[in-house]
């Protein structure tokens, strides 16, 4: 096997020198009628350039929509997608990959002995600072497994800060991320009551949301950009949550937004999925979650945290610190059972960030604004009306087409074109002529004038 | 050895590569590491279209550089890290293996990387394809029945597990109250019973530091959910009354939670389905080679028994009559969805990339070559270190500092003096049932000659620890920075980079707290 770096003779004499005849000597502890003396039934072992053609015709299978894996076929011609979402497909700068394959960062561990883990220290409090900046909370941590988990530990963090039970969520956070939090709060004991959005702006219903709001209720959730690309009013809802003593969460599905959207600042925590920030649409993961929030709460902070300090000469170095909140030290007692997080995928953030910078993510955010604006009014033209238009969006929007998403969707396939996320699953009353379409700086005139056409 | 190995510390050095600033403070207004695309469709006006939700700030400490500025700031940030593509990662219980590079450049072919959750199942066979198959490999290689890869990390994986557990409890009318957690458990195992709303019960180690038979007899009752066992044990021992185990917790009706975290050791020789676990998580990113990327991303698959297969996560992936693949979201007595979509698919790549790569025979080599390495040093080691639990290994072994601690000299001291002999530290102060543990988990990644060095590394701490205690004690000498401040740093907490004119300085009250 050509990852193992022995020789027959270095097992032998190894075997000799621990004073065992046989490597079964060494499995004796396990009973013999457990001692697996067959092949697992598993593919056989496949040279390198096998494993390659083998990948190589799943990936083409993506691509055709031929469903025998055993055939392998090259790729057709890629399609136009208009799926976001909650994944968005963003241009990914080179070098972040040139970086990220690094051994160096690809191959170390959590940062545990930090006098050999300033690189990988040093960028998570580069990746920290940096999503303080774009969210305009105080502090971060070094990241959580996702957009969806994030929100949810948001959920606990704020039961404990606020030593109340409750939570209230907006109907327009992603489906996805509240089941998510239904799984995890079910348990906990933590009652969660859903909040409408008004028809006319899909927008958080604030005087529903007002009237949800108890004594015993410690947050309220919100996405914005929520789910149907609309911006929420944030300033108001922080009013409203903490007119009654409740913390705000805003959960962030699409960072980019933050380039020209501004920042919820009035929030107590915010929880962001960084995908958009150069990290691979890749079927849905790995993401990149991180939760940031202000300063007082940082005790109630799940996660990894990275802290500036000196060494014994003064030099200027970074640690893993205030692990006490943490499970290998609080055990039962930790503020979340995390542990393994994303810090390879965070790293791909901060380079991300960095390459763009200050100008170019505003100006990123602005060509997406753009695009969607140009996508709109070419389907519009082309006979379909969009919901929600009395409030701002950022680059997605609610389509509702004279055919159902079905009918609509099977047209466009047909064209090589991947229309607009049916919503009816999640939200009946948009009926089934209901699609979520989003445009992103990739996103060229060319196909959105060919869906419009298809239309 | 050399002279770069005397206790003196190094000056700082001037060169560029060891002084790199932050990435904020290398920064100048006006430089650019990007180009759009030129714009195909009209330019909108921001503000008209959003209004009062539009952003006004300047994105304050956004930092702005060149292309080249930033490929030099992460690469000389790389070379302050140790890495497994540098030499031996003895951390125990983290199994660091080689990454194979074949894993990486099959998870970025464009198909993949850039599959849409939402596309079509008909444009996602492919991705389906992939799932399935690793599904297949770890349903065979655990001997359970069946399995969801939607959990990002082991924790998650238990936390998922533990849901399991819980959903089939309910399902027979009461969900129980308690795990049992035996005392030498990783601090996710407790941690991830307090998340799922039950009350930890400490399971206390016999001599061997194995689980206790009549203890357990004792403590098993209608309250038990689960136990939550790590086999091999994090002292890298086969629990051999394993099968004993699981007839006490069945009779009572509680289930065998296994921590798949040791499986580098089992792997193609015993599969827990088998032996008698009921639900188990897999950790891709230590068994089945994906990187561990300072930290993650991980991945924690979650194998169990029929009996807990109508509660798993939603969707799991589903044969149609027509032989292609799909999504089954219709699954009433799941535990409801414990991620977005459907895990870190990324992983599942490399991960199957490892095992068509090993195959059965490569992986029951593998497996056998890990144990071996542990025994290896084991027995070159013993009586070096002292030995707390005699019991065979399996594909690590603690050992203590009792011998050193004598003189002063701790496992986190020697730990460190380690990463001066070139290699990293072996896992220091865990389990917590070894005072002064000094957990080394080699893994089949390592050859004979690099073990050797290692070996001979530790026997000259260990003549150190007596000849010159304060040389160990004091180590690291040879890295670019040395031990650094750790409880400044909790109890004056900077968590991020302000421009100079903002002090750096925290509140008073902030500053005067104790973490």
């Amino acid at each position: 096997m050509r990852y193992l770096p022995k020789s027959p003779a270095d097992r032998t004499e190894m075997l000799e020198a621990i004073g065992v005849s046989s490597i079964e000597d060494l499995f004796e502890t396990i009973p013999a009628e457990y001692r697996l003396t067959r092949d697992l039934d598993i593919p056989r072992q496949h040279s390198e350039s096998e494993v390659l053609d083998r990948f190589r015709a799943f990936a083409g299978n993506i691509a055709s929509g031929e469903f025998n894996q055993l055939v392998q076929q090259p790729a057709s011609k890629p399609y136009a997608s208009f799926l976001g979402a909650g994944a968005y497909r963003h241009y990914r700068p080179v070098i972040i990959d040139s970086l990220v394959q690094r051994g160096e960062f690809l191959t170390s561990y959590t940062p545990y002995q930090p006098e050999i883990a300033q690189g990988t220290l040093q960028a998570m409090f580069e990746f920290q600072t940096m999503i303080c900046e774009l969210t305009g909370m105080e502090i971060a941590n070094a990241s959580m497994y996702d957009g969806s988990t994030g929100a949810a530990e948001a959920v606990m963090m704020a039961v404990r800060v606020t030593g109340r039970n409750g939570a209230v969520v907006a109907r327009t956070v992603h489906p996805e991320y509240r089941e998510v939090l239904h799984t995890a709060t079910q348990h906990q004991g933590i009652p969660a009551t859903e909040v409408g959005y008004v028809a006319e702006t899909g927008r958080v219903d604030l005087t529903a949301l007002d009237a949800a709001i108890t004594d015993d209720t410690a947050c309220v959730l919100i996405q914005s950009p929520n789910f149907f690309g609309t911006i929420e009013d944030v300033a108001t809802i922080a009013e409203i949550a903490h007119k009654k003593g409740a913390l705000l969460i805003v959960s962030i599905a699409e960072a980019v937004s933050l380039g020209i959207v501004k920042a919820p600042v009035e929030a107590d925590i915010v929880s962001l999925e960084a995908q958009s920030f150069g990290v691979a649409v890749g079927f849905g993961g790995p993401y990149c979650g991180v939760i940031a929030c202000k300063e007082k709460f940082l005790r109630q902070m799940p996660g990894r945290l990275v802290g500036e300090t000196k060494d014994k000469n003064g030099k200027r170095g970074f640690v893993l610190t205030l692990s006490t909140r943490e499970q290998h030290i609080r055990r039962e007692k930790a503020t979340s059972n995390i542990c393994t997080n994303q810090a390879l995928v965070a790293l791909m953030t901060t380079i991300f960030l960095t390459v763009y910078g200050k100008q170019g993510l505003r100006e990123l955010a602005e060509q997406n604004l753009a695009k969607a604006a140009y996508l709109r009014s070419a389907l519009v033209a082309a006979g379909a009306t969009t919901k929600f238009d009395g409030a701002p969006r950022f680059h997605e929007f609610v389509l509702a087409s004279t055919e159902s998403a079905e009918q609509l969707n099977a047209k466009l396939l047909d064209k090589q074109i991947i229309g607009g996320l049916a919503l009816a699953k999640w939200y009946p009353e948009l009926g089934e002529n209901a699609t979520l379409w989003c445009a992103t700086e990739l996103t060229t005139k060319a196909q959105i004038d060919t869906a419009a056409t298809a239309l | 050895m050399s002279d770069k190995f005397v206790g003196t510390p190094i000056k700082a050095t001037t060169h560029v590569n060891q002084n790199e600033d932050l990435i904020f403070e290398k920064s100048s207004s006006g430089k650019k590491g990007y180009r759009l695309a030129q714009l195909d469709v009209p330019a909108v006006d921001a503000a008209s279209l959003l209004g009062n939700t539009v952003r006004t700030d300047d994105l304050g400490a956004m930092p702005e550089l060149s292309e080249i500025e930033i490929i030099r700031h992460f690469t000389r940030l790389s070379t302050w890290n140790y890495a497994i593509d540098l030499g031996m990662y003895p951390l125990g219980s983290c199994t660091m293996k080689y990454n194979p590079r074949i894993n990486e450049a099959v998870a970025r072919l464009e198909g993949l990387a850039e599959a849409h959750p939402y596309q079509p199942e008909s444009l996602s066979q492919g991705a389906l394809g992939i799932m399935k198959l690793l599904s297949d490999c770890l349903i065979e290689i655990t001997g359970m029945d069946t399995i969801t890869l939607q959990p990002a990390a082991g924790a998650h994986g238990e936390f998922t597990g533990i849901l399991l557990a819980r959903a089939y409890h309910q399902s027979q009318g009461n969900p129980r109250k308690k795990v049992l957690i035996p005392d030498s458990a990783h601090g996710t195992n407790p941690a991830t019973a307090a998340v799922c709303g039950y009350q930890v019960a400490n399971l206390k180690s016999n001599a061997q530091g194995m689980v206790d038979l009549a203890e357990l007899e004792r403590m098993v009752d209608g309250d038990v959910a689960a136990l939550m066992l790590t086999n091999p044990s994090t002292i890298g021992v086969f629990e051999s009354d394993i099968h004993k185990i699981a007839d006490i917790l069945h009779a009572k009706g509680a289930l065998l939670y296994m921590d798949g975290a040791n499986m580098n050791a089992l792997c193609g020789k015993t599969r827990p389905g088998d032996f008698g676990a009921d639900v188990m998580h897999l950790n891709l990113h230590k068994t089945f080679s994906t990187p561990h990327g300072g930290g993650g991303p991980g991945s924690g698959p979650v194998a169990c028994k029929k009996i807990l297969e109508p509660f798993l996560p939603t969707p799991v992936v589903k044969t149609n009559p027509d032989g292609s693949l799909g999504l089954d979201y219709n699954r009433p007595q799941s535990v409801g969805r414990v991620r977005a979509w459907y895990g870190n698919f990324g992983m599942f790549i490399r991960a199957l990339a490892y095992i068509l790569a090993n195959g059965p025979d490569g992986l029951r080599q593998t497996t056998e070559d890990a144990v071996l390495n542990a025994n290896y040093i084991r027995a070159k080691l013993e009586g070096t270190f002292e030995l707390p639990y005699k019991s065979p290994s399996l594909h690590e072994v603690v050992f203590s500092d009792k011998l050193q601690a004598k003189n002063g000299v701790k496992t986190g001291d020697m730990g460190k003096r380690l990463i001066d002999y070139g290699f990293h530290a072996y896992t220091v102060s865990f389990p917590l049932v070894v005072n002064g543990a000094m957990m080394i988990e080699p893994t089949e990644s390592e050859s004979r000659e690099e073990l050797d060095l290692l070996i001979d590394a530790l026997k000259q701490i260990a003549r150190e620890a007596e000849e010159n205690p304060e040389l160990v004690q004091n180590a690291p000498h040879s890295t670019r920075l040395q031990r650094l401040d750790e409880t400044t740093a909790a109890r004056k907490p900077i968590l991020r980079w302000k421009a100079p004119v903002a002090s750096t300085q925290l509140t008073p009250d902030t500053a005067a707290k104790e973490w």
